[in-house]
């Protein structure tokens, strides 16, 4: 593959000065790479002295497809990017479309785009735990992990009908309406996850394996993580205080009470302080957003972008004929670009969208958190023991159909 | 507000912006390839640009001169605001110098630019492509690259 060491500037110096050096490639099948991410480790004794991250085994060519797909096509490409938080790559790619064409969305549609947001967050998260544990070497903990995550998706199923490639959110709005009985399976789910929340607290963090696992291991400052363009718990977990869903507000983010949390030491304990808190956080956001759930339209207004109802179609002529339009000849989108930054689980997604006026984009980029997150391994890795890289990687909560698109 | 920060760049060297597009909210400013460097510098000391949100490379289609744009998404980690620069490249020169020596982050970007639409970028550490394997033929992104490539990839 492309990266044989012998080209890395550098390497070549540490291959002649040390003799007891050895090159250790670790993946793309090892199981604690999340996927199928490759690392050189050029090892002195058990201590890495470089790593360096081999990526583009899942590479797909996304970006090149959503030039070629209509706007409305390119949600369900968005799916298949951070399979762990699809619904986050679909509010990020619809924000982006509905920026450029200044709709207005409805408070329902905004209030049920928090809720799935942040349950979503607690299924990423619920992923992150379990299979960080399971690297570590506790292995019941994915077990609980994944029943509580199997909730939320079971939530997400009852709502749009898929579980792992959901695409509920479209441009101007939602798929559909939630489902009767929705809140109160929501409701059932809030009370029970933090009882499961306690379970984790007991299982993980008081164990004190764990923490001498994770304390003081892969540590970067604050100024180095904002140099290396770290975003989400990686950042916070560095000291720096920065959460865009309060700093560069959307769906109406500003008007829910939640706090962020920051750790300091900036280590793979730091980063998995921060997850834990906020999976607290995302319940307390999913808690306010049910209570303010009322009844109104779930789509805007904009009836040349948005899909009609079934039942208008069977009454109204133009809805039929709008209906006609939008599925053969798509939308046009006025020129422009725009940079939709969210704060998804992993970190700041970024959309950057440019339209050159017609029914497909000019070019669509993602800008995934895992990605830039995964740059910065090196760094973090750099001295510290093999084993202590598996729990590295666990602590960045990479997930490689992002990082490959 | 994003005002500002074009005012001063006028005011600190006038040829360092060649144009300025505003909308939705988000400011673009055109940059001479040769002062993007400069640029970047000097909104990173003095108004705290302390992070590279975003780096992406752009391709207008083979008859567009210039050819290429690059957009760098500016973002203050501190202040919240986010900015927008963009270089614009030709086809015959597709060069522009990196800015891995301000922010790190560049490093993987740029590599991904190159990688998809053969933009170089002069003084980077390690510019090698990074998604697609390294005998790869062509670059992917650019609009003159079929969507099936030219030709099965195989392994060998």
């Amino acid at each position: 593959m492309s990266t044989a060491v012998e080209n890395i500037p550098g390497l070549e110096v540490l291959d002649q000065s040390l003799e007891s050096q050895m090159t250790l490639s670790m993946g793309p099948q090892h199981p604690s790479t999340h996927g199928v991410l490759r690392l050189d480790l050029r090892l002195d004794g058990e201590l890495v002295v470089k790593a360096i991250p081999d990526i583009g085994y899942l590479h797909t060519g996304m970006e090149k497809l959503f030039e070629y797909k209509k706007y409305q096509q390119g949600i369900v490409i968005t799916d298949r990017m951070d399979y762990l938080n699809p619904l986050g790559n679909n509010l990020a790619y619809v924000m982006a479309a509905e920026k450029l064409l200044d709709l207005e969305i409805p408070q329902r549609a905004q209030t049920i785009r928090v809720l799935f947001c942040e349950l979503q967050r607690i299924a990423s998260h619920m992923v992150w735990l379990g299979t960080h544990a399971l690297d570590i070497g506790a292995m019941s903990v994915f077990f609980y992990c994944f029943r509580q995550r199997e909730k939320i998706m079971n939530l997400i199923e009852a709502a749009s009908g898929g579980r792992m490639t959901p695409s509920y959110f479209r441009i101007g709005g939602l798929m559909m309406d939630l489902p009767a009985g929705f809140e109160r399976r929501c409701k059932q789910f809030q009370d029970d996850f933090l009882e499961a929340m306690n379970t984790f607290e007991t299982l993980v963090t008081g164990n004190t394996l764990w923490q001498s696992r994770t304390m003081g291991i892969g540590i970067i400052s604050g100024e180095e993580a904002i140099n290396w363009g770290l975003t989400g718990p990686c950042l916070r977990g560095s000291g720096v205080d920065l959460d865009l869903r309060r700093d560069n507000p959307y769906t109406g983010y500003d008007t829910y009470d939640f706090n962020v949390p920051v750790e300091t030491d900036g280590d793979v304990w730091a980063r998995f302080r921060v997850r834990m808190r906020e999976c607290y956080e995302s319940h307390k956001i999913v808690r306010q957003a049910l209570e303010r759930l009322r009844p109104g339209p779930i789509k805007a207004d904009a009836p040349k972008v948005v899909l009609p109802d079934r039942d208008d179609m069977r009454k109204h002529m133009d809805s039929l004929i709008h209906h006609f339009l939008i599925v053969a000849e798509g939308f046009n989108i006025p020129a422009g670009e725009v940079y939709m930054p969210i704060e998804a689980s992993k970190g700041e997604l970024g959309v950057y969208m440019k339209s050159n006026g017609g029914p497909k984009p000019d070019r669509v980029h993602f800008r995934g958190p895992s990605f830039v997150n995964l740059s910065a391994l090196p760094v973090m890795s750099e001295g510290e023991m093999v084993a202590d890289v598996v729990a590295i990687i666990g602590s960045l909560d990479i997930v490689l159909g992002e990082i490959d698109r | 507000m994003l005002q500002e920060f074009v005012e001063k760049l006028k005011a600190q060297d006038g040829g360092w912006v060649t144009d300025v597009v505003e909308g939705h909210g988000e400011v673009t400013v055109i940059v001479p390839r040769e002062n993007i460097v400069d640029v970047c510098t000097f909104l990173k000391a003095t108004h705290d640009f302390d992070m590279l949100a975003d780096l992406c490379g752009g391709d207008r289609g083979p008859e567009e001169d210039p050819r290429f744009e690059i957009n760098y998404h500016l973002f203050s980690t501190k202040h919240h605001n986010r900015l927008r620069l963009k270089v614009l490249l030709s086809e015959d020169d597709p060069h522009v110098a990196t800015v891995t020596t301000l922010w790190k982050t560049a490093d993987w970007h740029e590599r991904e630019t190159f990688d998809l639409f053969g933009v170089i970028f002069d003084g980077h550490p390690d510019l090698r492509r990074i998604l697609l394997p390294s005998d790869f033929d062509g670059h992917a992104l650019r609009k003159d690259y079929p969507l099936r490539g030219y030709e099965p990839y195989s392994m060998n």
